[in-house]
């Protein structure tokens, strides 16, 4: 059987030769969570924006159940890929129902049933519709924006979600409780999921296979548990750095 | 006294003030129509901005006497004076609505431009439904200013006898009468304030929300 999602050999060039991408492969499997993680700089966002085709690499291919994503239109293979941010990108004029019906609309479908969607949606991410579906974006906190971000990449029944740092601008107490949110509502949408992050502990706590690219290249590909355990020296090195970066942003926070 | 006045020239300032917005109007349309364009695709290929807001620059910085002047020996525009006074006044309202859509679209925050892109609308779907709303009040305000600006140079075209309300106020120099520029002075001025005011109130209808929060 193919793989859901599958990056084959993705080189991404930025010139004099300098390679962001360094001949990447990787397989997600359908219905899994995989987390890529890395420092910033390691080219994680940019093999994600190979997926809907934000970037075009330089070699390679990528593959959505093994059709090659240049064989559709790029406007549909985006529509049918959800696409989330840590900036969130909700459209400061649209409410937040029209947020979420927009690539529904964009698709044609008739108000009723991009209402419907979306009051279904707001519910999934754990927003009462009555309350929230009629207000703007300016009238949100950062998580319920994050939520409603969230609904609106899978409005349309994508087959598989894309997250880059999607928790990345929210506080400490909120991450947790939108990663809560995230883990049950991925048991019941059957997705395929490509986490980008820098957080350690975030990766370990949603994703059933942790990737670590360094310097554009696939460092380790294991499952969660077998990463967890890993004696790898670079695994080791990262999760010493992420913990001592933690514990200083942590002293910060108090000083 | 100003009763007689009015009774004498009352016909005449209304048909100059019609006058006056036919010539103003023609020329906001036809400057609307080539100037919204032109700046979006200014967005499209920014390589072209700086020349093309360059030359529309230098069009705002000819005297309004001399652009009527230069049009006046041309072929077909030089036969009818509102001719020329309909494609002087649409030159001065190319820069404000051209500088002020194509500044619009690029304020747009860049997040939201990728974002449109990223959940697969077309090229036509998120000019209309997220460029174009997102900017419409810049857009409004290009509008609105040259509308007034062209509103006050009409009054100019009437040297070149194109008509309108500085047909009074070239007779009230003329024959040193202020009570006859007054009387195209200040329909004029009237006249800038309502359009500016009816634009304001287009621009609240084409608003698609009351959300010109924090996030532009």
């Amino acid at each position: 059987m193919s793989a859901a999602l599958e990056f084959q050999n993705i080189s991404f060039e930025i010139g004099q030769g300098r390679l962001l991408l360094d001949d990447v492969s990787l397989a997600l499997e359908e219905g899994t969570v995989t987390a890529v993680l890395g420092r910033s700089g390691s080219g994680k966002t940019t093999l994600l924006r190979t997926a809907n085709r934000m970037i075009e690499p330089t070699r390679g291919h990528v593959f959505v159940s093994g059709l090659s994503i240049d064989s559709v239109s790029v406007v549909e293979l985006r529509r049918k890929t959800g696409y989330v941010i840590q900036e969130t990108g909700l459209f400061p004029h649209f409410n937040v129902e029209r947020n979420i019906g927009l690539v529904l609309e964009a698709e044609g479908k008739p108000r009723e049933v991009r209402l419907r969607r979306s009051n279904e949606l707001l519910e999934l991410v754990g927003l009462d519709p009555a309350t929230f579906s009629q207000r703007f974006p300016h009238q949100l906190s950062g998580g319920q924006r994050q939520r409603v971000g969230l609904a609106r990449a899978l409005a349309a029944e994508p087959k598989i979600l894309l997250m880059d740092e999607p928790f990345g601008a929210l506080d400490p107490l909120t991450r947790a409780e939108m990663q809560d949110m995230l883990r049950s509502l991925l048991k019941r949408v059957q997705t395929t999921v490509l986490l980008v992050t820098h957080d350690l502990d975030e990766a370990l706590y949603l994703a059933d296979r942790v990737v670590l690219l360094g310097d554009g290249r696939v460092i380790a590909n294991l499952p969660r548990d077998q990463f967890f355990r890993s004696e790898q020296p670079e695994i080791i090195a990262y999760a010493r750095a992420f913990h001592r970066g933690e514990s200083a942003n942590v002293k910060d926070g108090a000083a | 006294m100003t009763t007689s006045f009015l009774s004498q020239y009352g016909d005449e300032i209304a048909t100059l003030t019609l006058e006056h917005l036919w010539l103003t109007g023609a020329a906001m349309l036809s400057a609307s129509l080539l100037a919204i364009p032109a700046g979006i695709w200014l967005t499209r290929s920014p390589g072209w901005a700086k020349p093309v807001i360059g030359v529309t620059n230098v069009l705002q910085t000819i005297p309004s006497l001399a652009m009527f002047g230069f049009l006046l020996p041309l072929p077909w525009l030089g036969e009818r004076a509102a001719r020329i006074a309909i494609v002087a006044l649409a030159a001065y309202a190319l820069l404000p609505i051209l500088r002020n859509t194509y500044a619009g679209i690029r304020g747009i925050d860049p997040t939201l431009i990728e974002v449109a892109r990223a959940i697969g609308l077309t090229d036509a779907q998120r000019l209309l439904k997220i460029e174009l709303p997102l900017a419409a009040s810049f857009i409004f305000a290009g509008l609105r200013t040259a509308t007034v600006t062209c509103i006050g140079i009409a009054t100019i075209a009437a040297a070149v006898g194109a008509g309108g309300l500085g047909e009074l106020i070239f007779r009230g120099v003329a024959s040193v009468d202020n009570r006859l520029v007054l009387a195209g002075a200040i329909p004029a001025a009237l006249l800038a304030l309502a359009a500016d005011g009816a634009l304001g109130l287009l621009e609240r209808r084409f608003k698609i929300s009351d959300s010109q929060g924090s996030t532009r």
